[in-house]
């Protein structure tokens, strides 16, 4: 380990390749940290998205008009304004308008969600726009004669939703899901704007300190197209796994 | 669905049809999301102006008083992405005609490129090209000054240029092998084919995509706040500032910059949707 740090040092002394992160306890520490904070907020949003998308979806099927015109009206919303001015809006704006409460530890005054918090929220609302829209192309595709068999076999609508559309759906969406959800991924780094201490903003604090921007950009960049890629490839092992036989070109 | 000389499917019939909505597009614009988003806005500026204590202007007034500056940083969010889409789309077609080379070393590098600007998070790539290249070049004695938003511009143009490679592979795939195998049977070789034969095929098939990518291009404009540069967000911020950064004023101003580009990128969405129709009838 000492050998491998010391590698880093020479690297520094004849290059000028400054990777503080491999010799350096402290940063590597706060980079650890920022690669954790993104790897669980790329986690928290992906599961929370799918729910908003499935919640949506479910809810577009809905037979009250206004609760339909509900959701379209969330999914234009989300869809068509900037993803940051929204983790703006919901931290600074509503952030501010929610009561403070008493923090369990010191008892003093803090605000209901941390930034975190609220990023994970924001981003969540943000992806699961798209993931409705994507998981009710998917349901539209499951065909009406399955959904009437299931209905004549006594299912009721929640069951048939459960037990019949949704495998069949969500198979046909993976393309599109995994499309979308490697672009949360990549999203969650706008959490650097309110001060979230995830990758981007540790790379930050490091180059700050060192001035070694371009090295820690880089490291960045390649952190991100690795975890993209390996979720990517992760989703297509998905599909082939989840894969009906009978549909689409076969595997 | 309304006939129009569109689906004629003449060049100009095609174009009128984009510059004209018509058929389709003329249930576009739905009335009933625009007053929801009108509600949200007027709901939060009501509580801000509920919060509002003695002596100080009420939100509404503060927007109206700075809404010409404001308005003035949206239009230069609109002119960097303008930019980045041509630079982009520039840079992009040539990589994704590569992507479908027949040399494999060719397409493998150009499939690499591709798939590390689309992968790599926007606002890292934006952070690359503002903090990376300097901010002044002498070139041949000539000292050219690069502003920030002009590094903006490129790093936005990096992801455009990834996207439409993609595109424009999906769409050169897209059309049969029939086509290339009668064009060289009619003694067209390969760039001729590329170009006569297979890309005006493809511009129908682009075009949604890229009018999708336009829109979120749009959108992540806004980042570039991040590295400083002078745009809406920006402008924003400083009017915060200037107002004595008053809490109740947060949720109004960012409210106002999210009405902004709803009412600018959702009829591009519907019209990208309606064309998106249009095109799976007829294709």
């Amino acid at each position: 380990m000492e050998a491998f740090a010391d590698w880093f040092r020479w690297l520094y002394e004849v290059t000028g390749i400054n990777l503080t992160y491999f010799y350096d306890p402290f940063d590597r520490a706060r980079m650890l940290r920022g690669l954790l904070l993104t790897l669980w907020m790329a986690g928290v949003t992906i599961a929370l998205s799918i729910v908003v998308g499935l919640i949506g979806a479910w809810l577009q099927g809905s037979r009250f008009r206004w609760l339909r015109l509900a959701v379209d009206g969330f999914i234009s919303l989300f869809r068509n304004t900037p993803p940051l001015v929204q983790i703006y809006f919901f931290y600074f704006g509503l952030g501010y308008m929610l009561p403070r409460v008493p923090d369990v530890s010191s008892g003093q005054l803090e605000p209901l969600l941390s930034n975190v918090q609220w990023a994970i929220v924001s981003l969540s609302l943000f992806a699961g726009a798209f993931n409705i829209e994507i998981f009710r192309s998917g349901i539209e595709a499951v065909s009406r004669s399955t959904v009437e068999a299931a209905e004549s076999l006594g299912f009721s609508r929640w069951q048939t939703y459960r037990d019949v559309v949704l495998p069949l759906a969500i198979r046909t969406c993976l393309p599109a899901l995994s499309n979308n959800l490697v672009n949360l991924i990549k999203t969650t780094n706008l959490a650097y704007a309110i001060a979230v201490p995830e990758l981007m903003y540790a790379a930050k604090q490091i180059w700050a300190d060192t001035t070694n921007v371009p090295e820690m950009m880089i490291t960045v960049l390649v952190i991100y197209v690795a975890i993209a890629t390996l979720f990517a490839w992760g989703m297509t092992r998905l599909e082939r796994w989840l894969k009906v036989p009978g549909f689409g070109t076969g595997a | 669905m309304a006939r129009t000389h569109a689906e004629t499917g003449s060049p100009a019939g095609a174009a009128a049809f984009l510059l004209v909505p018509n058929g389709p597009l003329r249930a576009g614009i739905d009335a009933r999301a625009v007053i929801a988003v009108a509600l949200v806005f007027l709901a939060s500026t009501a509580v801000g102006a509920a919060t509002a204590t003695e002596g100080t202007r009420s939100a509404l007034e503060v927007i109206w008083t700075w809404s010409p500056l404001l308005l003035w940083g949206f239009l230069f969010n609109l002119f960097i992405s303008a930019a980045a889409m041509l630079i982009g789309t520039a840079a992009g077609v040539p990589l994704g005609v590569l992507q479908t080379s027949d040399l494999g070393p060719v397409r493998w590098l150009a499939w690499l490129v591709t798939q590390f600007f689309r992968n790599s998070p926007w606002l890292v790539l934006l952070f690359l090209c503002v903090f990376l290249i300097p901010y002044r070049f002498t070139v041949l004695g000539y000292t050219v000054l690069l502003p920030d938003w002009s590094k903006a511009i490129l790093g936005f143009a990096l992801p455009v240029m990834a996207n439409v490679s993609e595109i424009v592979r999906g769409a050169i795939q897209s059309v049969p092998t029939g086509q290339w195998e009668s064009s060289a049977s009619l003694g067209f070789n390969r760039r001729q084919t590329l170009a006569q034969i297979i890309l005006p095929q493809c511009y129908k098939r682009m075009l949604p995509p890229w009018m999708n990518l336009y829109s979120l291009i749009t959108m992540s404009t806004v980042n570039a706040s991040v590295v400083g540069v002078s745009e809406m967000i920006t402008l924003t911020n400083e009017v915060l500032a200037a107002e004595g950064s008053r809490p109740a004023l947060l949720a109004p101003l960012y409210g106002f910059a999210l009405v902004c580009f709803f009412l600018y990128c959702y009829p591009i969405a519907r019209w990208t949707q309606a064309l998106e129709r249009r095109f799976n009838v007829r294709g």
